[in-house]
């Protein structure tokens, strides 16, 4: 197991990493911005080191200063957490080159999954069932573009392939517009990824958001943990996850789950992954695989009793699996709600000082954040300041045990968007469950 | 316990009123006394940041420093190891009360096997040098007072 651990990330998830390395005896080093001095792990980590500027370009994302920090710390390992460098192949690369563990799987896995053309090409080849598309990225002649389109059918969806996450998307719905979006979606993609290739896909037009949790020993071992349906969505970012997903049947998971597994073993995956669906009439379709650690991992921890973070790093240690698909058991439901400090109208930030901050509790309630009262939510960073989790015996359970938490819940000083928690664990179409991807953006609407 | 971990709290010691310290980090404890001679009073420690007196030193990475003299404060652009010379042995790139042109290396910072050669920004004389060679620094960190000329 690693002595000593650098958490290349902040907020939440650092304090979530902080805890498993604690758990599991490694020393901890938190690197941090000049502007995340009285973060609550860097406080409690056994050393901090402050790597630069609030800006995260000069500071988690600076690689360099990151690899720097774990150097002078003589630490083993550095676990990205998500976001920032999570998904960066060339940072595992020198991460690993500079004799380090990187906590997540292979360089060349990253980059495959991270251009999203490639990915989707992969996975077919490992008959992953896939959203029909271009199979391929689209290049200039606009009239082949328009017979490709034709042949998916419209309404169409532009990606760009180094996008994901919601980002570098434009939906068309009639041939004429098509010329204009593909031209846009591609210098949007040049600037915000550096890579203007872009590719079709069949809008769906009902569809949930279903991913598929899997875990893997990098030797060819692999099991899924179920599913979450994280289909409550504004403008692409998540608002509320659960799992197990509402409606799925035990053969239906069992069935998605061994197509992922089997994606793992095909592609040699090591750590923790998660494969994004489309999930419509029954049917799956694969979107994109998150090659890192997700936000919404505390609703499959709830359900199966794993600790995905700490698994993680045992996996990273050389310790392999330490349980088998058949260890894997899904009990009640649980339920996520992510707090931001966002306007609740607007949706704008709103960073500033947690004068009081208090946590709700009680059985089957579960916390993750690092704000304290007092604790001031600087400017730079998402607007996430935390998750509120509950699990219940069942999904009714669940959303009563919610209604109750955030019933508690209180932050003052900042705006969030707890009201718009508590509206939607009362909307009558959620508790019913099985709503779609846009059905947040059309009850806002209204 | 880590000897540079120790050697800072020696410096916190030293550089502070604190008669007595000792910390205790799981079944590893260290105690740092200062020997007085008998006859001087404790100096009243007026001058000196609240911070210093008000709180355990926690186990970070930077220990509070005592008060600096006038001047720019030249902080670390980087995190790495800091160097006074170009090479173990050699003579260092500047000693106190060195006057400096801008654009003269103070010393070296380095960071993954590269020396990154930090330079002055202002003309002056070094009032302070604040890092011990070969102690690891943070970005930010002071590492030189240079009075202005």
């Amino acid at each position: 197991m690693f002595d000593k651990l650098v958490i290349a990330n902040r907020g939440e998830i650092a304090l979530r990493i902080l805890r498993a390395c604690r758990e599991l005896d490694i020393r901890t080093v938190a690197v941090h911005s000049t502007a995340d001095r009285d973060l609550k792990h860097v406080r409690l980590a056994d050393e901090s080191v402050c790597i630069g500027p609030p800006a995260s370009a000069g500071s988690y994302l600076n690689i360099p200063a990151v690899l720097s920090a774990a150097e002078v710390t003589d630490a083993s390992a550095i676990h990205p957490g998500y976001g920032f460098l999570s998904e960066n192949a060339d940072f595992a690369e020198r991460v690993e080159s500079s004799g380090f563990v990187f906590i997540g799987p292979r360089p060349d896995t990253i980059r495959l999954m991270g251009d999203k053309v490639c990915a989707i090409a992969q996975m077919k080849r490992a008959r992953v069932p896939c959203v029909p598309g271009s199979d391929g990225p689209l290049g200039d002649d606009l009239a082949e573009n328009q017979r490709i389109a034709r042949a998916i059918g419209f309404p169409v969806i532009v990606k760009a392939a180094g996008g994901g996450g919601g980002r570098g998307m434009r939906v068309v719905h009639t041939e004429a517009a098509l010329g204009n979006s593909i031209a846009l979606t591609r210098s949007e993609a040049g600037a915000a990824f550096g890579n203007d290739m872009v590719y079709l896909e069949k809008f769906l037009e009902h569809p949930r958001h279903v991913e598929v949790q899997v875990l893997a020993d990098g030797e060819g071992h692999a099991l899924h943990l179920g599913e979450r349906d994280c289909s409550m969505q504004r403008r692409h970012q998540k608002v509320i996850e659960e799992a197990p997903a509402p409606g799925i049947d035990a053969a239906t998971r069992e069935r998605i789950g061994a197509v992922c597994v089997r994606a793992c073993e095909v592609i040699g995956y090591r750590g923790a992954g998660t494969f994004e669906f489309l999930f419509e009439d029954g049917e799956f379709y694969f979107i994109e695989m998150n090659t890192r650690l997700q936000v919404e991992h505390p609703v499959t921890e709830m359900i199966t009793g794993v600790d995905i973070v700490k698994e993680q790093i045992r996996i990273a240690a050389g310790g392999g699996l330490g349980f088998t698909q058949r260890d894997v058991h899904i009990r009640g439901h649980a339920v996520e709600c992510r707090i931001n400090a966002e306007d609740p109208h607007s949706f704008a930030p709103s960073p500033g000082r947690i004068t009081m901050f208090h946590p709700p509790g009680g059985p089957g309630v579960r916390v993750d954040t690092h704000v304290y009262s007092g604790y001031t939510v600087p400017p730079y960073y998402d607007s996430m300041i935390g998750k509120l989790i509950v699990h219940g015996d069942d999904r009714a359970a669940a959303l009563a045990r919610m209604r109750s938490a955030l019933s508690e819940i209180v932050i003052e000083g900042i705006r969030t968007n707890i009201n718009l928690h508590r509206e939607l664990c009362r909307d009558a179409a959620f508790l019913e469950g099985g709503t779609d991807i846009h059905f947040l953006e059309r009850k806002l609407a209204q | 316990m880590d000897i540079r971990k120790v050697k800072k709290l020696i410096e916190l010691v030293e550089n502070s009123d604190i008669d007595e310290l000792e910390i205790r980090e799981a079944e590893e404890c260290v105690r740092i006394s200062r020997r007085r001679a008998p006859e001087a009073a404790a100096p009243a420690p007026a001058h000196l940041p609240a911070s210093v007196l008000a709180s355990a030193p926690a186990p970070a990475a930077v220990p509070p420093e005592a008060t600096l003299p006038e001047g720019h404060v030249v902080t670390s652009p980087m995190v790495g190891t800091y160097y006074q010379s170009s090479s173990p042995g050699a003579k260092p790139f500047v000693t106190l009360g060195q006057p400096v042109q801008p654009g003269d290396t103070l010393c070296i910072i380095e960071a993954m096997k590269i020396l990154n050669q930090i330079e002055a920004d202002r003309a002056g004389i070094v009032r302070a040098m604040l890092i011990e060679d070969g102690h690891p620094v943070e970005f930010g960190q002071p590492l030189f007072v240079i009075e202005p000329a």
